[in-house]
């Protein structure tokens, strides 16, 4: 109910997560379009079709957004279906669906802008919620594009079989094998929970310099939920994958694995003791651990931040800030990963942007606004969670590069620390740049050895200084395979984070003060 | 959409799922209008303005459950949801516990006025709005040079929905909300960037209160934080102040949930009537409050709102137990949803319980951080100040506090006289003793 206030988290997946989405048996297309090519091989006249409208409807509504003047406006069709299955005692039980249909109207003019959406696409409604978009401008009007232009996209997401093509009965049996493969996994657990969930989004998008684009865009995550009794004591842990994906995705192979790693994961929390906590080396196990990057970081580049001065980064561009070795990335167009995008929600580029480059602040991420803001052009990091919300600049996949030395060789160099593997969530108050990462499991290290797991303790940091006391980079790169959903100004968005072993020369680790 | 034509249409779903197989349906239809307007640099950043509908349909056939929503309310395409749901559920498996809530459960539907609703929401003219919005940015630029960013906002909407079972549940809600924001950011003579902001809201808009006093607060609390450090671990004292974050009351709620409780994921399961916390935590949870911001006559199940006390003086006293969920545990429902919570309150305010403290940490806020429900396990991030010898020393952050639920809500020693009002939670401060603190 309230607004949130400008701290930025980033919530892994996790029990109860958002389930409202619809199963693709639902060829829902409101508008009647139902018989149309496969997704990934519509054109932009199929886009057209599906959404009922036309280049000469979209210029209408430009020419009537652009009545009060505004340097510019952007039109963003949306139509997503999605569902989610949950698995509980043993039993597929559960099944959540959404069809979200709709078009959002934005007038620029400068830094101001004006929005309004609208669920019903008529010409007649959009016309509306233009005329109320344009009451951001200010002075005399200006003319629509002449004509649209189609901006063709690369296929970052190449998948097989659709979600729009599965019915649940296909999806079922790969929560119930999950299920068997945990309960099977290990004598200790108790309780095994699945969910899975799919979207398939369709998105057309048009702006006043006269261009238009199209994505389709098809998204699957699963998590295995575990729970272990020993001598009266539970532990529970998850672990979940997914990305941009279809449905050949769930391999055997990767169904064993899930459920593998669920319940090792769970079962080593019986040998976890508290830890006394404080200020210590900590190793950052390749993958997860970039959310590091994607809160001490990622959130201080994106550019609303610096271009209103509330950023700690906001005067650090070609400054040194971190180690030579240190190379941060955020890259949306890694094939098939959660954070990639064919195309931004602005109608950009999608591209891999080099944050920091051999331990300097190269660039911000932009959106449209930024972009005219510091003269230079967009990133394709224009983001938005759906056809209600103005696009903001928001990271993709973000990672560190690989660097000089071998996870042996970092994990040997600590005499007393931490090895953190597994994270459930972080979130940073950027103007300071406190952030924070919650460790699900992890383990003591001790003389250059993994010892005793460790779980439930929060690490904090200050991004900055965090930066400059990474002090080892290994050269095994992992992106994590699942991501996350990161939340920002009220918006959700999909991200993935990734990093090789690093080292943290001193960082707070909760637990006991003792 | 006005009412009759949201339960016309219901009633309508709901028939057509059953002539599709279903065995029982609910269904809830709502709309809303909202408007946000952001301020900058005095002029308005951001202004949108909405309308939206949507519509959810629970199917329960032999055992049988989907949930499904859509917005596109047109009778075609409904027609067609209806019709796939229903076909979809029939793949899922068969759970003898899923169900329409007995119909002996929705008796007792109170007829009341909640005061959720303000008559004069429609009166409200863009202009008030834009003027609040603006002051509290004025406000708060005219209060310290080191500002380097400030935003403000203002927001309302209105909100409206039925919900309609096939075995005898009806209700309706309809409530306004309004609020504005304001936050600043200021520069410290090391680069670092505090900040400080207020929100505030109300059901009514002549809730909100002077810009004033919000753009004062905002401003203070950044240049309180200047020169924050962290300092030493070890174990302090304690005072959550509240208005701080509600991190280590929400942990409380994981285990006290009939899911939890089902699924082995609580550290509170066997434990109901027995003492677990400090007796100064008495926790009630209240939907009849006038204006509160989660005040209402039913809940998700159509159970009517019952005022409950769910901790008394320590006691666990119930659990927060669904339909779906007692019949799964085989107990009788209490109700899955809270809505606001009430505290037991104590004589002193928050200066008065500083003024008591040797060597303690005042928390201001809380960043990040997360619970374990089925150990109690806790560790989060905060802000706040040193304390000694009942002194405010300095600002501190980067900093972790961590341990069990049970033990940490069992060295609770003192309530505040202080509720924060504008929270559906409406907790004082609290004073605790010997709370692990992680720092340098």
């Amino acid at each position: 109910m309230g607004k949130m206030t400008r701290r930025e988290f980033m919530v892994a997946g996790a029990r109860g997560m958002a389930v409202v989405s619809i199963p693709l048996i639902f060829k829902v297309d409101p508008l009647a379009a139902l018989t149309g090519p496969a997704a990934g091989s519509m054109e932009l006249s199929d886009y057209y079709q599906h959404f009922g409208v036309d280049a000469e409807v979209i210029r209408q509504v430009m020419a009537a957004a652009l009545a009060k003047g505004g340097d510019y406006c952007d039109v963003f069709f949306e139509h997503n279906v999605s569902s989610s299955i949950g698995l509980e005692d043993n039993l597929v039980n559960q099944a959540f669906t959404n069809v979200d249909f709709g078009v959002g109207i934005r007038v620029v003019e400068g830094e101001q802008v004006g929005y309004s959406f609208t669920e019903e696409i008529t010409p007649k409604a959009m016309k509306l919620a233009a005329k109320t978009a344009a009451n951001i401008a200010h002075e005399g009007s200006n003319a629509p594009p002449a004509e649209l232009k189609f901006h063709g996209t690369p296929s970052y997401y190449p998948i097989q079989t659709s979600w729009e093509d599965v019915g649940i009965d296909s999806k079922i049996p790969l929560l119930l094998k999950l299920n068997e493969k945990m309960l099977a996994g290990d004598p200790r657990v108790i309780r095994s929970q699945v969910w899975f969930q799919d979207f398939s989004s369709y998105v057309l998008i048009a702006n006043s310099a006269g261009r238009v684009a199209c994505d389709f865009q098809p998204m699957t995550r699963m998590f295995a939920f575990c729970t272990a009794e020993e001598n009266g004591r539970k532990e529970e842990n998850y672990e979940g994958i997914g990305g941009r994906r279809g449905l050949e995705y769930y391999t055997p192979e990767r169904i064993d694995r899930i459920a593998g790693d669920a319940v090792r994961k769970t079962v080593d929390l019986f040998k976890a003791e508290p830890i006394p906590g404080g200020e210590m080396e900590v190793v950052l196990a390749p993958g997860k651990a970039g959310i590091l990057l994607h809160e001490a970081i990622g959130h201080g580049m994106e550019a609303d931040s610096n271009r209103r001065g509330e950023s700690i980064f906001a005067d650090k561009i070609g400054k040194k800030v971190a180690e030579n070795f240190v190379t941060i990335i955020d890259d949306g167009t890694i094939p098939n990963y959660r954070g990639s995008i064919n195309i931004d929600d602005e109608g950009y580029d999608t591209e891999k942007t080099y944050l920091v480059r051999n331990g300097i602040l190269e660039t911000y991420m932009h959106d449209y606004i930024s972009s005219v803001y510091y003269k230079v052009k967009p990133t394709g990091n224009g983001r938005r969670q759906s056809f209600r919300h103005v696009p903001i600049p928001r990271m993709t996949n973000t990672y560190m590069d690989n660097g000089p030395h071998t996870p042996e060789e970092i994990v040997a160099s600590v005499k007393q620390g931490l090895y953190a593997e597994s994270f459930t969530n972080g979130e940073v108050n950027i103007g300071p740049g406190d952030f924070t990462f919650y460790l699900k499991s992890g383990y003591l290290i001790e003389n250059g050895k993994l010892t005793k797991p460790v779980k439930d303790v929060n690490l904090i940091g200050n991004g900055p200084d965090v930066l400059t006391k990474i002090v080892m980079v290994g050269n095994d790169l992992k992106i994590e395979e699942g991501g996350g959903t990161c939340g920002k100004g009220g918006q959700w968005a999909p991200v993935t984070d990734g990093l090789p072993t690093a080292k943290v020369s001193a960082i707070t680790v909760g637990g006991s003060s003792t | 959409m006005n009412k009759n034509e949201k339960l016309e249409l219901a009633g309508w779903v709901i028939a057509e799922a059953k002539k599709n197989g279903a065995d029982e349906a609910a269904v809830n239809v709502n709309n809303s209008r909202e408007i946000e307007i952001e301020f900058r640099e005095r002029k308005i950043e951001k202004l949108q303005e909405s309308t939206q509908n949507g519509l959810s349909l629970a199917i329960y056939t032999k055992g049988r459950y989907s949930n499904n929503s859509t917005n596109d309310l047109r009778r075609e395409s409904l027609g067609r949801f209806v019709a796939e749901s229903v076909a979809m559920t029939k793949y899922l498996g068969e759970d003898p516990y899923r169900s329409l809530p007995d119909p002996k459960y929705y008796k007792g539907l109170k007829d009341i006025d909640l005061k959720n609703c303000d008559p004069g929401y429609q009166q409200v003219t863009s202009d008030q709005r834009v003027k609040m919005a603006a002051a509290l940015e004025d406000e708060a630029l005219s209060l310290s040079d080191r500002i380097v960013s400030c935003s403000s906002s203002f927001s309302d909407g209105m909100y409206e929905s039925v919900k309609v079972h096939s075995n005898g549940f009806e209700g309706s809600s309809r409530s306004t909300f309004f609020s504005c924001y304001v936050d600043v950011t200021i520069k410290d003579d090391q680069g670092g960037r505090p900040n400080g902001w207020d929100w505030k809201g109300g059901r009514y808009f002549g809730d909100l209160p002077e810009p004033k006093g919000m753009a004062r607060f905002a401003v203070d609390r950044a240049l309180a934080k200047l020169g924050q450090t962290k300092i030493e671990s070890g174990v302090y004292e304690m005072i959550v102040e509240n208005r701080a974050r509600t991190s280590l009351l929400g942990a409380l709620q994981g285990p006290m949930s009939g899911r939890n409780l089902q699924q082995k994921n609580s550290c509170l399961e066997g434990k109901l009537g027995q003492k677990v916390f400090s007796d100064k935590l008495t926790v009630i949870d209240d939907p009849f409050i006038e204006g509160g911001f989660s005040s209402r006559l039913y809940d998700s199940d159509g159970f009517p709102a019952r005022r409950r006390v769910l901790i008394d003086k320590g006691v666990l006293k119930e659990f927060v137990i669904d339909w779906y969920y007692s019949r799964k545990l085989g107990v009788e429902p209490t109700g899955g949803n809270i809505s606001n919570v009430v505290f037991e309150l104590g004589n002193r305010s928050l200066d008065e319980m500083v003024k008591d403290m040797k060597k303690g940490i005042l928390v201001n806020g809380f960043i990040g951080g997360n619970s374990n429900s089925t150990t109690g396990d806790f560790s989060f991030g905060i802000t706040g100040t040193l304390v000694e010898d009942g002194k405010l020393i300095k600002p501190v952050n980067e900093m972790n506090v961590s341990g069990n639920l049970l033990q940490t809500w069992s060295s609770l020693i003192e309530m505040g006289n202080d509720p924060y009002m504008y929270s559906s939670l409406r907790r004082p401060s609290m004073y605790f003793k010997d709370i692990s603190f992680t720092g340098v």
